[in-house]
């Protein structure tokens, strides 16, 4: 595509550096060993500051432009580089740090993130609140220079083996549902904790069950204003429905690999498959195009269309592969894990029939 | 590559919407110099307003392929027929421009579009090498924009059509329906853009089926949400529908552009 030339320089450097870094073998990040094989990978990064190249230099990062980290991701996922353990911190935290973090949080929190010396969990989902975040119960209740928070938090990934949390906790249970919330950081190996791993469908503990009992928070880890925490939370979610968790690269080099299969494998007599394989090329060329032509404006309730598309895209990608592969797909590789990672994709970040509601309701205008 | 459109071509793509609301007539084209776009992407934001309003006439063979607005074609076997009528008539074969003359009329599915039949004359000389490609993209945009006004009609009509006392877009099995389509179309376009920065024959058959499959995704939710009226021949909304119907099919099918896409992927 056309780049201009620090653009293309700096993907050459990137490529150039993961052509000699990228680690292969590693193990499951959602097995105890596998997620510090995964933490070491995050640190390597970090010495290459290529770990949040979107991050002023202060915090570990390289002042990347918008489009610069859109080839960075393109190049890390051509190169076949594993999935981020630490991209809840990464991409989903520190946005919501920038937007309403103070300088003193930002300072403290953001280089050990960028370190992964703090890989972060996310604790939205509750037993009784999933996509209707609004309903979640946990409270904070105010003490001496903090607050203690207790409840159970649910579904919450990588928090078997992570550092630190954050999540929303209902500080005055008299408000309204989505008002008296507060967007707490905590330490998941704080006194009054316990974690409980869920194993998934692929039989790892990628998320866990978290249960709090007055586990003490000082204030100085509340993000934004007490009683403010959903309006922070809401950031948040928008960038893990849009750009910043799913980027096009991840799409576009499933893609790459999906043709590359069908030319070693495919039968071109099947046009229903090849069919298949086409579509799943042009959605991840359409979702590329999308973004670089969406980077000019505000992620707001468009955030939806692209999480319904690329939820649906990634699935496409990894069924067609398994369907490629025929009898051999069920045994365990790379497009498996990949096939299973992605059927979490519709209903994770919220399910695709609310993003379907915010859709109608918030870009078309229709009635609630 | 920045997909951002230049303010000029807002302002043009903003015109044209304005003075096709008033006209659809080719008159309105000619004044608003359509006639005069030369880049492609120009070509397709000026499609994708030609598309929404429902232009008839050959403004895809005139203003696309040929550049010439009293002129029209065929090109077979995708465009099987002489498309309406003008001044002056070609067929084009193997990437050699005929003169036309025109024989029996045949009906389109779409009653706007006049199809006629037609007998070769003296060869005229060859035809660009992007001449089919520009055809194909602007057809892929007229669909898109056929697309968006289906939607924006059915949203229209979703809001004021009430049903168990409740207007019906509030129901969300209609809304699912129609974020999906909303979902199709958005990434429909880029691809659309995209291939007319390129014009490479992978992106420009892209193109082509996701914005056939994107419109006819529009034309039929927008018919079953309006239900009946929908389907009467005197409620305008089928000037949208049938125009979706006739252009999925023209300037190459989905197989065609599917083979073409395979081939160049995989050499």
């Amino acid at each position: 595509m056309d780049l201009d030339d620090t653009d293309l320089e700096f993907r050459h450097e990137i490529r150039a550096w993961l052509s000699e870094n990228v680690p292969t073998g590693l193990s499951s990040m959602d097995t105890a060993d596998g997620f510090e094989q995964h933490r070491e990978w995050e640190r390597t990064l970090a010495k290459a500051r290529l770990s949040a190249v979107s991050w002023p230099a202060e915090h570990g990062g390289r002042g990347a432009s918008l489009t610069e980290w859109l080839v960075f991701e393109e190049e890390y996922w051509a190169a076949g580089a594993p999935g981020r353990v630490a991209q809840n911190g990464i991409f989903l935290l520190a946005p919501t740090l920038y937007a309403h973090g103070t300088e003193e949080q930002q300072a403290r929190l953001l280089p050990r993130m960028a370190r992964a010396d703090d890989i972060w969990a996310q604790a939205w989902s509750e037993p009784e609140a999933g996509s209707d975040l609004a309903a979640i119960r946990s409270r904070g209740v105010r003490t001496d220079g903090g607050w203690l928070l207790s409840g159970q938090k649910t579904w919450s990934s990588r928090a078997a083996f992570a550092d630190r949390g954050f999540g929303l906790f209902r500080t005055e249970p008299e408000a309204e549902r989505h008002r008296g919330l507060t967007y707490f950081l905590f330490d998941l190996r704080a006194p009054g904790v316990t974690v409980r791993p869920i194993p998934q469908l692929d039989g790892e503990a990628g998320f866990a069950e978290i249960f709090l009992d007055e586990v003490f928070v000082p204030d100085h880890d509340v993000l934004g204003e007490p009683g403010a925490g959903w309006r922070v939370a809401m950031s948040t979610a928008g960038n893990e429905r849009g750009l910043s968790l799913r980027s096009p690269g991840r799409f576009c080099a499933a893609a790459d690999r999906l043709l590359a299969l069908w030319r070693e494998v495919g039968d071109p007599s099947d046009t229903a498959l090849r069919n298949k394989v086409l579509d799943a090329w042009m959605g991840a060329r359409a979702y590329r195009l999308h973004v670089l032509g969406s980077l000019d404006r505000p992620v707001g309730a468009e955030a939806s269309v692209t999480k319904l598309f690329w939820s649906q895209l990634d699935l496409a990608l990894h069924e067609t592969a398994l369907e490629l592969l025929g009898p051999a797909a069920e045994l365990a590789g790379p497009w498996l894990d990949g096939y299973l990672f992605a059927l979490a994709g519709p209903i994770y970040a919220g399910t695709n029939e609310i993003q379907r509601n915010v859709v109608a309701e918030r870009v078309l205008g229709l009635p609630r | 590559m920045k997909f951002t459109l230049s303010d000029e071509q807002r302002q043009f793509a903003q015109a044209l919407r304005d003075a096709l609301r008033q006209s659809t007539s080719w008159d309105t084209l000619l004044a608003l110099g359509v006639h005069e776009v030369e880049s492609v992407p120009d070509l397709v934001v000026a499609f994708l307003e030609l598309g929404r309003a429902a232009v008839p006439g050959p403004v895809v063979e005139s203003f696309a392929v040929l550049r010439e607005p009293s002129s029209t074609l065929a090109w077979p076997p995708h465009v099987p027929y002489i498309v309406d009528d003008a001044d002056h008539v070609y067929a084009i074969v193997h990437d050699t421009r005929y003169r036309a003359i025109l024989e029996d009329a045949r009906s389109s599915v779409d009653p706007a579009r006049q199809l006629h039949e037609y007998r070769l004359g003296e060869a005229v000389g060859p035809i660009d090498g992007q001449a089919f490609d520009r055809g194909v993209l602007a057809c892929s945009a007229q669909l898109v924009g056929l697309g968006r006004a289906l939607l924006a009609r059915t949203r229209d009509y979703a809001l004021q059509r009430k049903q168990f006392g409740k207007a019906i877009g509030s129901f969300q099995a209609v809304k699912h329906h129609l974020a999906d389509v909303h979902v199709a179309l958005e990434l429909a376009e880029p691809l659309v853009f995209g291939a007319a920065v390129t014009m490479t024959a992978s992106d420009v058959s892209a193109a082509k089926i996701a914005a056939g499959t994107a419109a006819y995704q529009a034309m039929r939710t927008a018919l079953q949400v309006h239900g009946a009226i929908g389907y009467t021949a005197e409620f305008e909304l089928s000037r949208w529908l049938l125009k979706v119907r006739a252009l999925v099919t023209a300037w190459g099918t989905e197989s065609f552009h599917r083979e073409r896409l395979m081939a160049a992927l995989c050499g």
